[in-house]
C-alpha cells in the first residue's frame, strides 16, 4: 500500500511493523513526530508495546539497555543533543551486544543552536560500536528499519537508522508500506541467546580487566565488520519478499565514471539529478552514495571508485583540525592501493545550509579540473560558504 | 521463605552473595547487599551501576553473585531497571520477578539522581536500595552530596583554607517522599532484621520501592574493620541516622522503626572515625543542633543522654 509519509512517520510505521515490545524515548526535533506516532499506535491498540516516556535521551537509551538484556525487541529514536547525551550509553549498548535498533534524524549540534540539518551528530558518535545506515528517502528509511533487526539480532548489534532532519523526516513523499504478515515473514520474533532471567543467571557487563577486555573490543569490532555480509543477505532477503534492492553503497551512473560524486543521505537524491545533467551533455559523471558508514565498506569503494579520475566527496560533517568523516575514511580505504583517484572534499549543508545544484557542479567541476592538472591543490573546502560573514578567505 | 523476618529463624538461609567476593574487611555495603539479596530472594535482577559493588562482585569471569547481574554506566540506573520491568509487565510475567537497583550514595543523589527520579514518577514496580556510604568510595573517598558536614574526604580535605565538607548531607528519602511512591525506608546494617523486614515490604507493595542503607566503610570513613557494626549502630544511637518508613510520601505515615532508648551525644559517633577527627567543638555542636532538629521533626523523640 502506498501512502504519502514524512521520514518520522516512515520510521515510526516501521517499529510498528517490527513488533518492537519495549518502546522508549524523548521528543526531540525534528525527530518528534516518530515518538508521537508511536505513542498514538499503542494508545488506540495498533501497536501492543510498552511505551517509556523517560525524562532524558539518556534514559531512553538505558531504558532499552534494560529491556533488551531481558530479551525484549526495543527500539527509540533521537536526534543531536539527545544522540550527545545518549552517547555513553551507545558505549553501553554495544558492549553488551544489545540489539538495540534507533532511528536517529540527523541534525547539527550546539552551539550556536541550531534545529536544522546536518550530519554532525551521528558522526560524533561514529566510533560508538554501532552500525550506521544513513538513508536517502523515506521509503529507504522505513525498509531500513525493518533490515535492521534482522542484522542487529543475528549478530547482537545496535543499529542506527540516520535519515536528514527536514528534508526527509519533514518531507512527504510515497512510501510503499508493506503488509503485517509480509513482514512477519522477513522478520521472525526476537530471541536473545542469553538473557536476564533468574532461571539461568548470568552477570552482563562487569568489569574487564586489561587481560580480556581489548579481546571484548575486538569481538566487536570483527561482529562489525561480518555485519557487511550481513548487511548484504540481509538486502537480499529483503529484495526476494519486498522486491526493493539495498546494498552497502549505492552506485548511480558510476561504472564509466572519470569524475565520481561520493555523498550520504539525502543529498544522494539531489546529486543523482546533477549527474544526469551532466550525462545528458555527454560527460561521464557518477554518483556513489555510501549507506552504510559503519560498517565502512571499503572493498566496494575501491571497486566503485578505484577507476574514476577524481571524486569530490560531499558530506554535512567535519572533525574541526582534520576533514570531513566520509573524506577520511575513503582516504584511508585507499591507502595500500596502487591505483587512487585524486580526492577532494566539499563541507557543506552545515545546520541546515541548503546544497543546492550550483553547489553540486561546483563540486563536479573542481574534481573535472583536478583529473585535467593531475592533482589537488586544495583538499578539503566549504561549499556555499559566506565567506564575507565570517571574514575569511577559504 | 518466611514471609516476614521477625527473628533470627525466620532468616533465610541461602546465601546470593558468595564467599571468595572483593570487598574490603568490614565493608557496610558488601553486607547491604548480603541482606538484601536474601530478604528479596532467587527471582530478582539486580542492576548496578559503576559503585563498589562493581568490584565487590568480581572482574569477567568470575562473579560472586548467584542471581541476574546488570552492570551499568553510573547515572543509569533508574531508567535501566524501568526499562526491564516494563518487559515483565509486558509479558505479564507470572513469576513475582523483583527488578532491583542497588546503587550507591553517587549513583542514587548525584549523578543517578535525576533517572531514579524519572523512574518513581513512572511509578515502576521497583525495588531501588542505595547502600550509602557517605562518599565516593570506588574511587577513592571524594565528597558526594551524601557526604555529611563536617567529613574529609580528598575531595573536602582538612587545610589553611577547608576542614572538611561545608555542606549537610542531602536527605533522600524525603526527595523521595515528594514523589509519593508507596514504599520508603530507611535502614542499617546493624539492624538485619529490621533492614529485612523493609525490603519485604518493599518487594510487597508492587509499586516503586526506596530503602536507603547506612553503609560503613573501614578506609572511606577512617575506623577499624572491626568497628563496622558498633558505628552503624552508634549512627542509629545518637540520631545521626534514623530508622523509620513512610507510605506514599504521607508524612502522617511515617513510623519509626528503632527507637533508641536514649539518644547519645553525636560526638560519641564523631570521635570514633578518623574523618572528623579535625572537627572542632563549634562544629560539632552545630552537627548536634542539626541532628536535634532532623529527630525531631522525624518524630524521634527521646531525650538525649548526658
Amino acid at each position: 500500500m502506498k501512502q504519502a509519509l514524512t521520514g518520522n512517520e516512515a520510521a515510526a510505521i516501521a517499529a510498528k511493523l517490527a513488533r518492537v515490545k519495549v518502546i522508549s524515548a524523548y521528543p526531540i526535533t525534528p525527530q518528534t513526530a516518530v515518538v508521537e506516532r508511536l505513542a498514538e499506535f499503542v494508545a488506540n491498540g495498533e501497536l501492543d508495546a510498552e511505551f517509556i516516556k523517560v525524562e532524558s535521551e539518556h534514559s531512553a537509551l538505558s531504558a532499552c539497555i534494560g529491556a533488551a538484556a531481558t530479551g525484549t525487541r526495543t527500539f527509540t529514536a533521537t536526534s543531536s543533543q539527545g544522540l550527545m547525551l545518549m552517547s555513553e550509553m551507545l558505549f553501553v549498548a554495544s558492549g553488551l551486544r544489545l540489539p538495540i535498533v534507533m532511528a536517529n534524524a540527523n541534525r547539527s549540534l550546539s552551539a550556536p543552536l541550531s534545529i536544522w540539518c546536518d550530519q554532525q551528530d551521528s558522526m560524533a558518535v561514529r566510533d560508538s560500536g554501532w552500525v550506521q545506515l544513513y538513508c536517502e528517502n523515506n521509503q529507504e528509511v522505513l525498509d531500513s528499519v525493518l533490515q535492521a533487526y534482522r542484522v542487529a539480532e543475528e549478530l547482537l548489534l545496535p543499529v542506527m537508522v540516520c535519515f536528514d532532519g527536514f528534508i526527509l523526516s519533514h518531507t512527504a513523499e510515497p512510501v510503499d508500506i508493506p503488509g503485517q504478515a509480509e513482514v512477519d515473514e522477513f522478520l521472525p520474533p526476537y530471541k536473545l541467546p542469553n538473557p536476564l532471567d533468574p532461571c539461568r543467571p548470568v552477570t552482563m557487563g562487569p568489569v574487564g580487566v586489561p587481560e580480556c577486555y581489548e579481546e571484548f573490543r575486538c569481538m566487536l569490532q570483527e561482529a562489525t565488520r561480518a555485519s557487511k555480509e550481513k548487511l548484504i543477505e540481509v538486502g537480499r532477503a529483503f529484495w526476494k519478499h519486498f522486491r526493493r534492492r539495498y546494498g552497502l553503497i549505492e552506485r548511480y551512473r558510476s561504472n564509466d565514471a572519470d569524475v565520481l560524486l561520493l555523498t550520504m543521505g539525502s543529498l544522494g537524491s539531489s546529486a543523482k539529478d546533477i549527474v544526469d545533467s551532466y550525462r545528458k551533455r555527454g560527460e561521464k559523471v557518477g554518483l556513489v552514495r555510501v549507506r552504510s558508514f559503519r560498517p565502512f565498506p571499503v572493498k566496494e569503494l575501491i571497486d566503485a571508485l578505484g577507476s574514476a579520475k577524481a571524486v569530490s566527496v560531499l558530506e554535512k560533517d567535519v572533525s574541526p583540525g582534520s576533514a570531513g568523516a566520509l573524506f577520511l575514511d575513503t582516504a584511508a580505504a585507499f591507502i595500500n592501493v596502487k591505483r587512487a583517484p585524486l580526492m577532494l572534499d566539499f563541507i557543506c549543508g552545515l545546520g541546515g545550509r541548503d546544497v543546492s545544484s550550483l553547489h553540486i557542479r561546483e563540486a563536479v567541476r573542481a574534481a573535472t579540473r583536478a583529473a585535467e592538472i593531475g592533482e589537488v591543490r586544495k583538499a578539503v573546502r566549504w561549499l556555499g560558504l559566506r565567506e564575507k560573514l565570517v571574514g575569511l578567505r577559504i | 521463605m518466611s514471609e516476614n523476618v521477625k527473628s533470627l529463624v525466620d532468616v533465610p538461609t541461602e546465601e546470593f552473595l558468595l564467599p571468595g567476593h572483593a570487598a574490603c574487611a568490614g565493608c557496610g555495603s558488601t553486607l547491604a547487599l548480603r541482606l538484601t539479596l536474601k530478604a528479596l530472594g532467587k527471582n530478582t535482577i539486580v542492576t548496578i551501576p559503576a559503585s563498589c559493588v562493581s568490584v565487590i562482585q568480581g572482574p569477567f569471569p568470575l562473579s560472586s553473585i548467584a542471581v541476574p547481574v546488570l552492570n551499568v554506566a553510573l547515572p543509569a540506573t533508574g531508567a535501566v531497571i524501568s526499562g526491564m520491568e516494563a518487559v515483565f509487565r509486558f509479558r505479564k510475567e507470572k513469576r513475582k520477578i523483583v527488578v532491583l537497583g542497588f546503587g550507591g550514595d553517587g549513583a542514587t543523589a548525584d549523578i543517578g539522581l535525576q533517572t531514579l527520579s524519572g523512574a518513581f514518577e513512572r511509578g515502576h514496580g521497583i525495588v531501588y536500595v542505595c547502600h550509602d556510604n557517605e562518599a565516593y568510595m570506588n574511587t577513592g573517598i571524594q565528597r558526594s552530596s551524601a557526604t555529611p558536614f563536617g567529613a574529609w574526604t580528598t575531595t573536602t580535605p582538612i587545610g589553611r583554607y577547608g576542614a572538611g565538607k561545608r555542606h549537610f548531607k542531602k536527605d533522600m528519602p524525603a526527595i523521595f517522599a515528594a514523589h509519593r511512591i508507596p514504599c520508603i525506608a530507611t535502614a542499617s546494617v546493624a539492624y538485619p532484621l529490621d533492614l529485612m523486614q523493609k525490603l519485604k515490604r518493599a518487594q510487597a507493595v508492587g509499586g516503586p520501592a526506596y530503602v536507603h542503607i547506612h553503609c560503613p566503610c573501614p578506609p572511606g570513613w577512617r575506623f577499624p574493620p572491626s568497628q563496622t557494626i558498633k558505628l552503624a549502630r552508634l549512627a542509629v544511637g545518637t540520631g545521626m541516622w534514623v530508622l523509620y518508613e513512610i507510605e506514599n510520601g504521607d508524612p502522617s505515615t511515617l513510623r519509626i522503626t528503632v527507637r533508641p532508648s536514649k539518644r547519645r551525644p553525636v560526638a560519641e559517633y564523631l570521635r570514633a572515625q578518623g574523618r572528623f577527627q579535625h572537627l572542632p567543638e563549634r562544629e560539632i555542636r552545630q552537627i548536634q543542633k542539626f541532628v536535634d532538629e532532623n529527630c525531631e521533626r522525624l518524630g524521634l523523640e527521646v531525650a538525649r543522654a548526658r
